[in-house]
């Protein structure tokens, strides 16, 4: 039983990381080429000054090459596989992963958080984990497009955003116990306020204590990087709402048939 | 079919956690693998020499919000 789960949320994963691919190729794409064309253009800058201001059209004509330092070398990987077939890979791998181990906490939730079936178990898991591994980190810790982010607090930055997902799926896990706990004496809409509270808090606590990271380039568009935010955001709005709603609802017949007790109130009076 | 996910007519019984841990340790293993190698590998640590697995992931890896580079 808990393999097919498993399989299921694997498949779920996937087709949420073809829409979410759908959706990066749309809204995303645009963005890095357009923060590739600025990061070229720096290095041309930084390379050869006086001819600079002159090289808009020939830079983003060529838009191929994305180098992390100033010196040019053969492209490992063109810009066309990078925004096609690795994008793909990447996304579609990701959710993969990220439906499976959905799955997997799915299976332990099921049947344990009150008497929730299986469509309501699977959006409600779906919404807190997008609530702890997506909106709270991205609040602290933006996505960000080529050219922003120094190469050198590349393992700080990449520590501090993992800790951030760490502390907010352990916060969240603990505000669920505070509010089964809370229920029996306030009900369970207000133990519900009560737990949700405590969660917003610590995690501002949490936020304004951990440092912040500002390392986006004098001149970079801040419309750029907001529509960039905004992509990376709405994909895994995308790869969330997928996996909630279809995981959810491929798994009530099956699931209810085997792990389910039909409940008859009054068998007679009907 | 608002009132079947709302007010179900079937109570939702739990799956054994004794059924569930063999399929955790191996699926989370494997997952978290997973998202190791879309995320960081050939970023902040590298297991494998070079950059291309860095390189081929590169806009995923921008767009899903790991820090790339």
């Amino acid at each position: 039983m808990v393999g097919s789960l498993l399989l299921r949320g694997m498949l779920v994963g996937v087709i949420a990381g073809l829409l979410a691919f759908g959706f990066a190729r749309v809204f995303g794409e645009p963005q890095i080429d357009r923060a590739i064309a600025f990061e070229e253009l720096m290095t041309k800058a930084t390379t050869s000054a006086p001819v600079a201001a002159h090289t808009h059209d020939a830079t983003a004509a060529a838009g191929g090459m994305h180098t992390h330092d100033n010196a040019p070398e053969a492209e490992l990987v063109s810009r066309d596989t990078q925004a096609g077939l690795g994008l793909l890979t990447g996304v579609v791998v990701y959710g993969a992963a990220i439906g499976g181990l959905f799955a997997l906490v799915f299976a332990l939730a099921y049947g344990r958080i009150g008497q929730l079936g299986a469509r309501a178990t699977a959006a409600l898991l779906a919404l807190g984990a997008y609530v702890a591994i997506v909106l709270v980190p991205n609040i602290k810790y933006p996505a960000n497009p080529p050219s922003v982010g120094s190469p050198d607090t590349i393992g700080s930055r990449t520590g501090l955003f993992f800790l951030m997902i760490v502390v907010a799926v352990a916060a969240l896990i603990l505000a669920v116990a505070l509010a089964r706990r809370l229920g029996a004496r306030l009900g369970t809409w207000n133990a519900a306020i009560v737990a949700g509270v405590t969660f917003a808090v610590f995690i501002a606590i949490v936020q304004y204590s951990l440092p912040s990271v500002d390392e986006v380039p004098d001149r970079f568009s801040a419309v750029v990087l907001w529509r960039f935010r905004v992509a990376s955001l709405g994909m895994h709005t995308v790869l969330w709402t997928t996996i909630g709603l279809l995981f959810g609802a491929l798994t009530e017949r099956g699931l209810t048939a085997r792990f389910g007790q039909p409940i008859v109130a009054h068998p007679l009076a009907r | 079919m608002s009132d079947t996910v709302l007010a179900p007519a079937v109570r939702p019984i739990p799956i054994p956690v004794g059924d569930l841990l063999p399929w955790a340790v191996f699926g989370g293993l494997l997952f978290l693998v997973a998202i190791y190698f879309v995320g960081t590998e050939q970023g902040a640590t590298s297991l494998i020499p070079g950059m291309y697995v860095h390189e081929f992931l590169h806009d995923g890896r921008h767009l899903l919000g790991f820090p790339c580079h």
